[in-house]
C-alpha cells in the first residue's frame, strides 16, 4: 500500500468517525440524560437516580398523551393496512390505461404537497366538514398522506404472487373474496407488516397534522404534549423532555424488533416457502 | 365423468390476435386427448378457454352435453393442473389437497380425511404437513395432481404437466400419469409442447398451428401418415425429409437424382405436378455399394444418437437424412447410397402442404 493510498484511507476513516459522532450525540444524550441528576443539554450523568421517572410518571399527561398516540397510530396502521392491501390488489391484477403513471404522479403528491403545503386546505375542508379536534379525522389526515407510498409497496408483494395461484383457486370455485382472504392476502403477509409498522412510526412521530387539527389538550398524541414541557419561566424542562423522550421512543423500538424477529424487513415482494 | 365437445370455438384477444381460431373437436368420455404444437399456437389458450379463465368469443363447449361457454370456472366441474403446479406455498400439502373440498363447502373432518385418502393414493402420505417449497419437483407434482383428483371432477385438464420435472423424472412421470389416467378413467385433456410426450401418453391428439387444428387422430396415425408437411416437419425425434420434388414420366425428379414412384401413388399424381417427397429418416437404408432406386450423395455431417447415427447426405440440391444403426455409420465425405422404403413414403402437394390421397 503506497502511503497516498494510506493517508486516503485513513482520512476516509477519520470522517466516518466524526460522521457517526455527529449523528450518536443525540441518541446518547437521549439514553443518558433521563438517569441524570442534573438533566442539561449536555450528555453527561453527574450521578445518577431515577427520580426523573418517578416524576413524569405522576404527570398525568404521560399516560393520556401515550394512549392517544396509540390511538392515532394504530387507527392509521390498520386503515392504511386494509386499504392498501385491497388497492394494491386491484392495482396488481386489474389493467388500467395509465395505472403506473396514476401511481407514481400519487407517490409524488403524497411525499411532496402533503404535509406543510396541504396544511391550509385539509384544515378548511374539515372545518367545512365539521371534523376539527376530532381523532378519527386525523387518522383519516395521516392514512391519506400514507397510503400513495403503502399502496406503492404492497403492489410490489402482490405482482410477485404468481397468476395461476389465483387462476388455480378460481378453477376449484374460489370467489374472488376468497382468493382474497385464503391466497393473496397470506401470501402479503410480511408486506402488510412492513407497511403497518412503517405507517406506526410516521404517525408516532408526527407532529404537525395532530398539533394543528387537534386543539384540545386532552386529545394530544405524544409527540405534540412533549412541545409543552417548559417550566413557567420558559426555560425547556430538561428531566421531563428527555425521560419522556425515551419512554416515547420504547415502544417503537420495541415494535420494531418483534416485527422484524418475525417477519424480517421486506420492501419487495417474494415468495418464500 | 363426461365428453367434451367444442363448436366452432374461438378465442380472439382484445388487440385482434385470435389464439384460437374456429375449433370444432369432440373429445370422447374417459379420453386421454394431447393438444400439441409449437408456442405460441394457441394450445394453452384452448385449454384455459376450456376450464373457463379465457372467454370465448365465439362458438360453443360442451361438457357432457350440458352447454358450459357462459359458465364461470368453478361452475363447470373440471380441475386443471398448472404448469407450475400452483400449490400454495403458506399452506401444507393436506390444506392444499384439500382446499377445493373447503371451496366446496365440505367439513373440516371429511375433507381431512378425504385428502388424506387421495394423498396416500398417490405416494404422498408422509408428506402431508410439509409445504410446497420442502417437496421434490415430482412430490409437487404429485401434490397437485392430488389436489385435481380429490375433488372427483368430470374432466382433467393439464398444462404442460411435465415440463417443470428433470428429464429423467419426466420418463418416470409420464408412464405414471398414463396409469393414473387409466386408473382414474377421467376425460383429461392435456397441453404439450413436446411431440414425444403426445406420442407416448395420449389415446388421440390434435395437431395445433396458428389456432387451428392440422391433425386429429391417433398417435400412430400422426405418426405414420401425417396429413401435411406442418404435422410430418413438427411430429417425429428427427424431422421428416421433406424433399420438393416434380413428377415425370411416372418417376419422381429431385434435380439431380429420380426416385420412382411410390406404387401407392401412382394414379394419385400427374407428370408435371409439384410435390413433397416425405420419408422419415429411419425409413432410409444406406449402403456403401452402388444401389438401384436409391439416393447417391455424400456424407456432410455424422451425428451420433446413442444405438444409432443421424447422418447428413448431399445429394444435388438436396439434403437428406437418414437414421442407420451404428454399425453403418459412414465416415465423413464418403460416397454413399440412401433406398427408401417406398411403402413408407409420403406425398404433398407443394401448393398447400396437403396429403395426396384418394
Amino acid at each position: 500500500m503506497t502511503p497516498r493510498v494510506m493517508i486516503g484511507r485513513i482520512g476516509v476513516y477519520v470522517g466516518v468517525c466524526l460522521a457517526t459522532v455527529f449523528f450518536a450525540l443525540p441518541l446518547l444524550w437521549l439514553v443518558l440524560t433521563p438517569f441524570s441528576k442534573h438533566p442539561s443539554y449536555k450528555a453527561t450523568l453527574d450521578g445518577v437516580s431515577l427520580d426523573n421517572f418517578d416524576r413524569l410518571f405522576h404527570n398525568p399527561q404521560l399516560w393520556r398523551s401515550l394512549r392517544n398516540s396509540i390511538y392515532l397510530a394504530g387507527g392509521t396502521a390498520i386503515v392504511v393496512i386494509l386499504t392498501a392491501a385491497l388497492a394494491s390488489y386491484a392495482l396488481s391484477r386489474v389493467r388500467i390505461p395509465g395505472r403506473d403513471q396514476l401511481l407514481y404522479a400519487l407517490l409524488l403528491l403524497s411525499s411532496i404537497v402533503t404535509g406543510t403545503a396541504a396544511m391550509v386546505p385539509i384544515f378548511l375542508m374539515l372545518y367545512q366538514l365539521d371534523l376539527l379536534d376530532k381523532q378519527f379525522a386525523v387518522v383519516l389526515v395521516l392514512s391519506g398522506g400514507l397510503l400513495p407510498a403503502a399502496v406503492f409497496m404492497l403492489k410490489d408483494f402482490v405482482d410477485s404472487i404468481p397468476r395461476s395461484y389465483e387462476e388455480s383457486a378460481r378453477v376449484f370455485g374460489a370467489s374472488p373474496s376468497q382468493i382474497l382472504r385464503h391466497i393473496v392476502l397470506p401470501l402479503i403477509r410480511p408486506g402488510m407488516a412492513t407497511v403497518g409498522v412503517w405507517s406506526l412510526v410516521q404517525v408516532w412521530g408526527n407532529f404537525l397534522i395532530p398539533f394543528i387539527l387537534l386543539s384540545d389538550d386532552k386529545k394530544q398524541p405524544a409527540a405534540v404534549v412533549m412541545y409543552t414541557f417548559y417550566d413557567t419561566g420558559g426555560q425547556p424542562n430538561f428531566a421531563l423532555i428527555s425521560t419522556f423522550a425515551l419512554v416515547y421512543s420504547v415502544p417503537v423500538v420495541v415494535l420494531y424488533l418483534i416485527v422484524n424477529k418475525r417477519y424480517g424487513f421486506a420492501f419487495q415482494g417474494g415468495i418464500k416457502g | 365423468m363426461a365428453s367434451v365437445e367444442l363448436q366452432a370455438l374461438a378465442k380472439q384477444y382484445p388487440n385482434g390476435v385470435r389464439a384460437v381460431d374456429g375449433i370444432d373437436l369432440t373429445i370422447a368420455d374417459g379420453e386421454f386427448f394431447a393438444l400439441l404444437g409449437p408456442s405460441g399456437c394457441g394450445k394453452t389458450t384452448l385449454l384455459r378457454t376450456l376450464a373457463g379463465l379465457e372467454v370465448a368469443t365465439e362458438g360453443a363447449i360442451l361438457i357432457g352435453d350440458e352447454d358450459v361457454t357462459a359458465q364461470p370456472p368453478g361452475d363447470r366441474d373440471v380441475a386443471m393442473v398448472f404448469q407450475d403446479y400452483a400449490l400454495f406455498p403458506h399452506m401444507t400439502v393436506l390444506q392444499n389437497i384439500a382446499y377445493p373440498l373447503r371451496i366446496k363447502g365440505v367439513a373440516r373432518n371429511e375433507r381431512s380425511a378425504r385428502a388424506a385418502e387421495t394423498a396416500q393414493g398417490l405416494s404422498l402420505g408422509s408428506l402431508l404437513e410439509r409445504r410446497p417449497a420442502q417437496l421434490s419437483g415430482g412430490q409437487q407434482q404429485r401434490a397437485a395432481l392430488a389436489r385435481a383428483i380429490a375433488v372427483h371432477p368430470r374432466v382433467f385438464l393439464f398444462d404442460e404437466p411435465l415440463s417443470n420435472l428433470d428429464a429423467r423424472l419426466r420418463l418416470e412421470a409420464r408412464t405414471f400419469l398414463k396409469k393414473l389416467q387409466q386408473s382414474l378413467g377421467v376425460t383429461t385433456v392435456f397441453v404439450t409442447h413436446d411431440q414425444a410426450e403426445a406420442l407416448a401418453m395420449a389415446d388421440r391428439m390434435a395437431v395445433m398451428d396458428s389456432g387451428r387444428i392440422r391433425q386429429v387422430g391417433t398417435p400412430r396415425e400422426v405418426f405414420q401418415r401425417p396429413a401435411n408437411t406442418f404435422v410430418a416437419n413438427f411430429i417425429g425425434a428427427t424431422p421428416m425429409n421433406l424433399l420438393d420434388a416434380v413428377v415425370a414420366d411416372a418417376a419422381l425428379e429431385f434435380g439431380g437424382f429420380t426416385l420412382p414412384m411410390p406404387p401407392a401413388y401412382e394414379q394419385l399424381v400427374r407428370d408435371g405436378d409439384k410435390v413433397v417427397y416425405g420419408l422419415r429418416p429411419e425409413y432410409f437404408a444406406l449402403s456403401s455399394t452402388a444401389e438401384d432406386e436409391a439416393v447417391r450423395g455424400e456424407v456432410t455431417t455424422v451425428e451420433n444418437l446413442g444405438v444409432s447415427v443421424l447422418v447428413t447426405v448431399e445429394a444435388g440440391s438436396q439434403t437428406v437424412r437418414a437414421v442407420v444403426p451404428e454399425a453403418d455409420e459412414p465416415s465423413l465425405g464418403a460416397t454413399v447410397w440412401l433406398r427408401p422404403a417406398s411403402n413408407r413414403v409420403l406425398l404433398y402437394r407443394a401448393d398447400d402442404g396437403d396429403l395426396v390421397a384418394a
